[in-house]
Order: C-alpha cells, then structure tokens, then sequence
C-alpha cells in the first residue's frame, strides 16, 4: 500500500514538473530539435534541472542497500551498448521529433490532449506491444 | 528565421524566452524530485517507458500496482494543473497519419532501447551511465534528422 501511495506522488510530481516546464508542449520540443530553424533550447534547462536532484539521489542510493519501503535498489548500470539501444534510440529519436511526445508527456496530456494525443498513445502501446520479438530478434542478430 | 518585428516586439520575444527557460529548469527540478523519490523511496528508476511497457507485455506483472499508481498519479495532477496555468494545449499536429507512425515509433523504439527521456535520460545520465548517455545522444540524433527531413526538405507537419 505504502509502495503505491508513494508510487502515485512520484507520478504526480513527474506529471507537475513535466506540465510547468512546458514538456507537455510539442511545439518546445520540436523546437530543441530543430537546431536548422528556430532553436529553442527549453529542453536543455529541463534536463539540466532533473538531473541535478537525481544525481544527489544516485549518491544516497549508493550508500544504502535497501530503499526507504525495503526493497533492493536498482544494480549497478550496465556498460554493454548493443544494436538494440542503438537502433531503438534512434527509432524513438524519430517518432519524437515527428510528434514532439516522449512517453511521459504522453501520458500526462491524456486528459486535456484530445483525439490526436489518444491516437498517439494508443499507437504507442501497440509499438510497446510489438517490441519484444524485435528486440529479442536484433539481440539475436547481433550475437551472432 | 528572421524576426521581422521591431525593437519592442523583438524585447518581449526575448522576455517571454528567458520565463521559458525559468519555467522549465524548475519543472525540471521537480522531474528530478520525482525520480529521486520513487528512487529512494520504492528503489525503482523512474522510467515512463518502461513502467508503462512493463505493464502492457506482461513483463512487469509483478508490481502492476505500483505501475498503475504511478500512471494514476501522472495523469491526475495535469489533469487539474495543466489548464489553471494554460499549458492544456499540446499543439500536436492534425495529421493523424503523421501522430500513428510517431506513436508506433515511440513505443517500438523505446522498448528496443529499453528506455526513454526520464529512464535512460534523466536517471541514466545523472548516473553517469554509458547506456544512458549513448541512448540519449541516439534518440536526439534521431530526432534532430526526424525534424530536418519532414520539416525542412519535405515541409510537412
């Protein structure tokens, strides 16, 4: 109960941080892409600003075994860059600059973001939904 | 692009500019709040990729309540701030050909890469993490050429 409670005001202040910083907005984020045309650099200033309370977070984490709730905290990184993080970087590169909406903007404009932003969602959750045998294919290819 | 207005038009283009970067270096702030607590807190990455992936293919069947809530949380609070502060617009484009091939994309390529912005971009680069830094400077590499070939060469969207 206390993992949901605490997983539900995590969401929320990721939805209240993505909705402020105008991330919600597809037009700021295409706008960071577009470095040919009007160059906005918003984005930078968000992921400058996210990063920062999450690094002194990576450094408590390090010292504890366990979170605050009791379970184990996330393994150290991998280091292994594959064809799957590279090919799928770059496919999610694309439909990003395409619509201007990563997954979490997509989900937070759900209620207010009309046909367009549940088409897009829903087109998301199919892609989520095709991913693993392509995955699991490219690792495959990429092994051998 | 040229700006063709005069002086005064020109100084309230660059005002309005600086309230963005404000505004979005403490939205960010508060992304990086959220992600250090779900860390800390219920020891999990705060990736919006995978907490929503993990729910569809079945793979994160094991904390689907936390997943759910997550989600629960992540659409609520926009939904009621989002029009007080006039951001209940998300200018995305009309062409729903162009919004189903984006979305088809964003979900494929972020569960082959197993991550997105918030997973591999805020949580892994403020780890230091090569995977996430390799995956971030992919995604914005896709995307920078995404944008110049349909806005620029082809001039659509």
């Amino acid at each position: 109960m206390r993992r949901n409670l605490f997983a539900a005001a995590s969401g929320a202040l990721f939805g209240l941080g993505l909705t402020i910083s105008g991330m919600t907005d597809t037009t700021k984020v295409i706008g960071w892409l577009d470095v040919f045309g009007a160059w906005d650099p918003t984005l930078a200033f968000v992921m400058g600003g996210a990063i920062l309370p999450m690094a002194v977070a990576w450094r408590f984490a390090a010292r504890r075994e366990r979170s605050v709730l009791g379970s184990a905290m996330p393994s150290k990184p991998g280091t292994h860059i594959g064809h799957d993080l590279i090919l799928g970087s770059f496919l999610f590169g694309a439909g990003w600059g395409l619509a201007g909406l990563c997954p979490g903007p997509a989900m937070a404009s759900i209620t207010y973001g009309g046909i367009g932003g549940a088409v897009f969602l829903a087109a998301m959750i199919a892609g989520m939904v095709m991913a693993p045998p392509i995955r699991a294919r490219i690792d495959k290819l990429s092994a051998a | 692009m040229q700006n063709e207005g005069d002086g005064a038009l020109r100084a309230s283009g660059v005002e309005f500019m600086q309230t963005d970067w404000i505004m979005g270096a403490i939205g960010g702030l508060i992304i990086g709040c959220a992600g250090a607590l779900f860390l800390l807190m219920n020891g999990r990455i705060m990736g919006a990729s995978g907490i929503l992936g993990g729910l569809v293919d079945g793979s994160g069947r094991a904390n689907a309540g936390e997943r759910l809530s997550f989600i629960a949380g992540l659409v609520a609070l926009p939904m009621i701030v989002a029009p007080l502060i006039g951001r209940a617009d998300t200018h995305l484009t009309g062409s729903l050909g162009v919004v189903v091939a984006a979305g088809l994309l964003v979900g494929l390529g972020t569960r082959i890469a197993g991550g997105c912005t918030s997973g591999h971009g805020v949580c892994g680069i403020s780890r230091l993490s090569v995977r996430g830094l390799t995956a971030t400077a992919f995604y914005i590499i896709g995307g920078g050429i995404s944008v110049v070939i349909f806005r620029h060469v082809l001039g659509a969207v």
